[in-house]
């Protein structure tokens, strides 16, 4: 039984829908400069993976996300900002590509919200309170 | 006025009932559409796929005519459902170039005999470079670009014969 | 015929719920139609009903029976026991199966143990719970029924998705559904206190234990779930911040609120309407959870069978719960005398500070979570919302909560003075301002949030144990050493993650086989790699060798590839030493023959989780010692 599931393993690899070309360069390997690696890193976080919807491509085992992550660190190798090329990929995918929501009209009430809860629930607690005597 | 705050729990939960009932009745497309509509096509010179066709530049797309450019890929299981109906589309006169994803020379040839060749030119993008610059986020997905080289339409899947006359009248648009 | 029985079980449970609720009604609105004895053995029956129905969905998957069709979807023969054993919840109609059947054991126990709820609270409690429940045998019997019988039966199943093929994910949801069911029993209390009016000490002590229970549940479930997706997504992430983890952590921050808030209620008859309010939120939270999840209106890593119509189903069971609830509530509790009141710097003032954080924090989840969905219905427009900005925002305020709750255990009830309790917490400062020095020696260049994460996991670390000082430590309550040691667990977690946040060392790389590579102290060598076969798996396996100074460590990391469905999953290595977990991953063959390898040193990571325990074993210790107090016979049961 082991033996013949092992020769299904080695035969049935290919008919996988996966590309079968070897990783981009940069897909899986760390930037040479510590610096560009944490920033090329800080920013694959904030990119969220095209075709596994609900990770970003910092931890994503799909080819499209690996690709990806080589753009990112073959561009800061190159000397871009991160946000050039966050807005590059907003620029073609849309707001949907970033999971850190740029501050906007439509995104303010998303950044105001938290200050909001918290000053309506002191508001709230404040009737629990009994004045201070003094003394 | 005391009594009111006391109703603005259920206000809200009518607020939250509301929105995940619109979002119920026209439960949102999963697809991510391309934002590059409307823009013209990214500069991009990609090497052949395969041996016997030459590969493929964005500057081929500025003759005057609009074009398809398919994305596909050897590996890709529902391009080769799509194959038979852009050869269709080939026979009606639809010029289709194509940009092959990830792919090794021998896979495409194999690909393209077993399941048909409609395609002019095939740019090989070994690492989506391209395919992320055109914003496309899979394969297959098919453009169509007009005679001075703007996208004017994305389809999103493979194309089935139902998808024929919506294909056919964005490419009169584009005309 | 066990499918037949199953669902003839579930007809009567469902039929048994309706007179449940009905004896309910009656014996509220006439006292002396003597409802009221009857409903307690009806609440029983009802719950053993249903608890037989889910075991003959147990048998079935156990024996494989094709011809269900949620076995033939959801099952395979090859499957290891365990797997079939677990099956019968992975997937959507039995794991609503098992939430009928939490909520009909809870009914049960409750008429069973519940003695001192005045008899009327007690039927409307009962009642109330029935409720919930017919909506749900309805969602089951007319949307979702799992006994469904298939015609002709297919030759073999499709088998459950690989990466549910885990031993610790067989058992995390039914953990996760005991919380978030459980939380039923908190919102037919605060239900049956609304109808009749009893919101007072009696009401808080009674709900307490109950609410333990599940929030004990609720803490184990979210722990086992992060230590799944860190292990078995191979990336080394431990919260990712996905709508299935919120919908997770949504119940568990407004139960924690919860539990703090009953304390006032219980000690100190305040925040009588607030309680209620949060016992009615904690169960709608779970409620809403499940509906997000099953609705599939939020794409997720975690996606379960998706249905809109189910999605519409459950939608209209929650306008009908939380929306009848909050009515009630808002009918009601104006009626409900106004609780004692108290001084801002006070054990009560520091809860309602944790309060107020804990339902801020569980606000911007909220929101965060659903706000890509009202922003497209807005404008049309796709958005994300991800780790960066929940890090962002509730980062800082789950910051200032750890700081609080050092303060809160040290602070009298009433009254305090500033002067004594930053004498209290003196010694705690110290050691916070120790590892401030230390930490910003030690690691320049630190992040400012695992900065302060560490510095208050220290400070808070000690404060947490200035409860015990000075006590006779045989004599102090058990519900005192499990609030010690819930926050002590709270520290540890927190200073687990700042740990791993600041300090974990990653490399990606691709190795021939014996090579070399280090990562932070450790060099790693790829011994061999070879093929091994599972039961329903074929894989790649690396032998791994890590050796730091006179510590060598051998480890496997291995591709799995599943054949049904075809699935490949990648089974990290980590091997876990004191300081830390090494975790090690095999990637992709490479044409020039060397392997992809990513391996991460993580420091003390293991804290966060060993954290996560100790807070539930702190709600075990707290829920026994107020049983024992409890069921003394001078307890003031009315």
């Amino acid at each position: 039984m082991r033996i013949l599931a092992l020769a299904l393993l080695l035969l049935a690899s290919p008919a996988l829908a996966d590309s079968q070309m070897p990783d981009a360069q940069w897909a899986n390997t760390q930037l040479p400069d510590p610096q560009q690696e944490r920033a090329a890193k800080a920013l694959m976080e904030k990119v969220r993976c095209l075709v596994c919807q609900g990770q970003s491509v910092a931890d994503s085992d799909s080819d499209l996300a690996g690709d990806m992550r080589s753009l990112i660190r073959t561009r800061i190798a190159a000397g871009e900002k991160p946000d050039t090329i966050k807005a590059w990929l907003i620029e073609r995918y849309g707001k949907w590509i970033s999971y850190d929501p740029p501050m906007s009209g439509i995104t303010a009430p998303l950044w105001i919200m938290p200050l909001l809860l918290l000053v309506l629930g002191a508001w709230l607690a404040r009737g629990r309170f009994r004045k201070r005597k003094s003394g | 006025m005391k009594r009111t705050w006391l109703w603005i729990p259920l206000a809200l939960f009518g607020l939250f009932f509301g929105v995940m009932a619109v979002g119920l009745s026209k439960p949102s497309s999963t697809t991510i559409t391309s934002k590059m509509i409307g823009k013209p096509l990214p500069k991009f010179s990609l090497p052949p796929a395969h041996a016997p066709q030459p590969g493929l530049g964005s500057a081929s797309f500025q003759q005057g005519q609009p074009r398809l450019l398919n994305i596909f890929a050897s590996w890709c299981i529902p391009c080769i459902a799509e194959a038979p109906v852009l050869l269709e589309l080939t026979k009606r006169g639809v010029p289709i170039d194509a940009i092959a994803i990830r792919d090794r020379p021998q896979d495409v040839d194999r690909f393209l005999k077993r399941n048909g060749n409609p395609y002019q030119r095939i740019g090989s993008d070994v690492n989506s470079a391209v395919q992320m610059a055109l914003g496309s986020s899979g394969v297959p997905e098919t453009f169509v670009v007009d005679g001075r080289g703007i996208i004017r339409f994305q389809h999103i899947g493979d194309i089935r014969a139902e998808d024929v006359p919506e294909i056919m009248a964005a490419l009169r648009a584009a005309r | 015929m066990t499918a037949e029985l199953g669902l003839i079980l579930l007809l009567i449970a469902a039929a048994l719920a309706a007179l449940q609720f009905g004896l309910g009604a009656i014996s509220l609105r006439n006292p002396q139609a003597g409802g009221h004895a009857s409903i307690k053995p009806v609440a029983v029956l009802q719950g053993i009903a249903v608890a037989l129905s889910f075991l003959c969905l147990i048998w079935v998957f156990l024996e494989t029976d094709l011809s269900v069709k949620l076995v033939a979807a959801n099952s395979h023969p090859d499957k290891p026991l365990l797997y079939k054993f677990a099956g019968a919840w992975g997937n959507h109609e039995g794991s609503m199966l098992l939430w009928v059947t939490v909520l009909g054991i809870a009914g049960g126990a409750v008429a069973l143990f519940e003695k001192r709820l005045k008899v009327t609270s007690l039927t409307a409690t009962l009642a109330a719970q029935a409720a919930i429940s017919i909506g749900f045998y309805a969602f089951l019997l007319f949307a979702s029924n799992p006994f469904e019988r298939l015609n002709p039966a297919p030759e073999t199943g499709q088998g459950l998705n690989p990466l549910l093929q885990d031993p610790g994910l067989a058992f995390h949801p039914p953990t996760l559904y005991f919380g978030y069911v459980g939380m039923s029993v908190a919102f037919s209390f605060a239900v049956g206190a609304l109808i009749t009016r009893e919101v007072g000490p009696t009401f808080a002590r009674a709900m307490r234990p109950w609410v333990l229970i599940a929030w004990i549940f609720l803490t184990l479930g979210i722990v086992a779930g992060s230590y799944w997706a860190y292990y078995e997504l191979g990336w080394g992430g431990w919260w990712f911040w996905d709508p299935v983890e919120n919908a997770s952590l949504m119940p568990w921050l407004a139960t924690t609120a919860l539990l703090h808030s009953v304390t006032v209620l219980a000690t100190r008859d305040g925040l009588r309407a607030w309680t209620v309010m949060l016992a009615v939120v904690a169960f709608s939270m779970s409620m809403v959870g499940t509906f997000l999840v099953r609705s599939g209106i939020l794409t997720s890593v975690h996606a379960f069978a998706v249905d809109p119509k189910r999605g519409a189903f459950i939608l209209a069971l929650l306008a009908l719960y939380i929306g009848g609830a909050l009515t009630l509530f808002g009918l009601r509790i104006g009626t409900v005398r106004e609780g004692n009141r108290f001084d801002p710097l006070s054990r009560e003032g520091a809860l309602v500070a944790n309060n107020l954080l804990l339902s801020a924090i569980l606000g911007i989840v909220m929101v965060g979570t659903l706000y890509p969905l009202i922003a497209e219905s807005l404008t049309g427009e796709k958005l994300s919302v991800g780790p960066p900005y929940f890090n962002a925002t509730t980062g800082p305020l789950a910051l200032i909560l750890v700081a609080v709750m050092a303060a809160g255990p040290v602070l009298r009830w009433r009254r305090d003075e500033w002067s004594a309790m930053a004498r209290r917490l003196a010694l705690p400062i110290l050691f916070g301002a120790a590892a401030l020095l230390a930490v910003v020696l030690s690691a320049p260049g630190i992040g400012i949030l695992p900065l302060l994460g560490l510095v208050l996991a220290i400070g808070v670390g000690a404060a947490s144990l200035a409860p015990l000082w000075k006590r006779n430590l045989r004599r102090t309550p058990l519900f005192t050493w499990g609030m010690v040691i819930s926050h002590l667990g709270v520290a540890i977690s927190m200073a687990g993650m700042a740990s791993e946040s600041a300090f974990t060392k990653e490399t990606l790389t691709a190795v021939t086989v014996g090579e070399t590579r280090s990562v932070g102290p450790w060099s790693v060598t790829l011994k061999e790699v070879h093929p091994v076969a599972g039961p329903n798996w074929t894989a790649m396996e690396g032998a791994m060798e890590a050796r730091r100074g006179s510590t060598l460590i051998a480890s496997a990391t291995q591709a799995r590839m599943f054949a049904s469905p075809p699935t490949e999953t990648n089974e990290a290595a980590i091997s876990t030493v004191w300081d830390g977990q090494l975790y090690l991953v095999l990637g992709k063959h490479q044409p020039d023959g060397r392997w992809q390898v990513r391996m991460w040193w993580k420091p003390f990571v293991t804290l966060i989780w060993l954290g996560g325990i100790l807070i539930a074993l702190g709600g075990l210790l707290a829920m026994i010692g107020r049983l024992r107090r409890e069921l003394k016979p001078k307890g003031e049961a009315a």
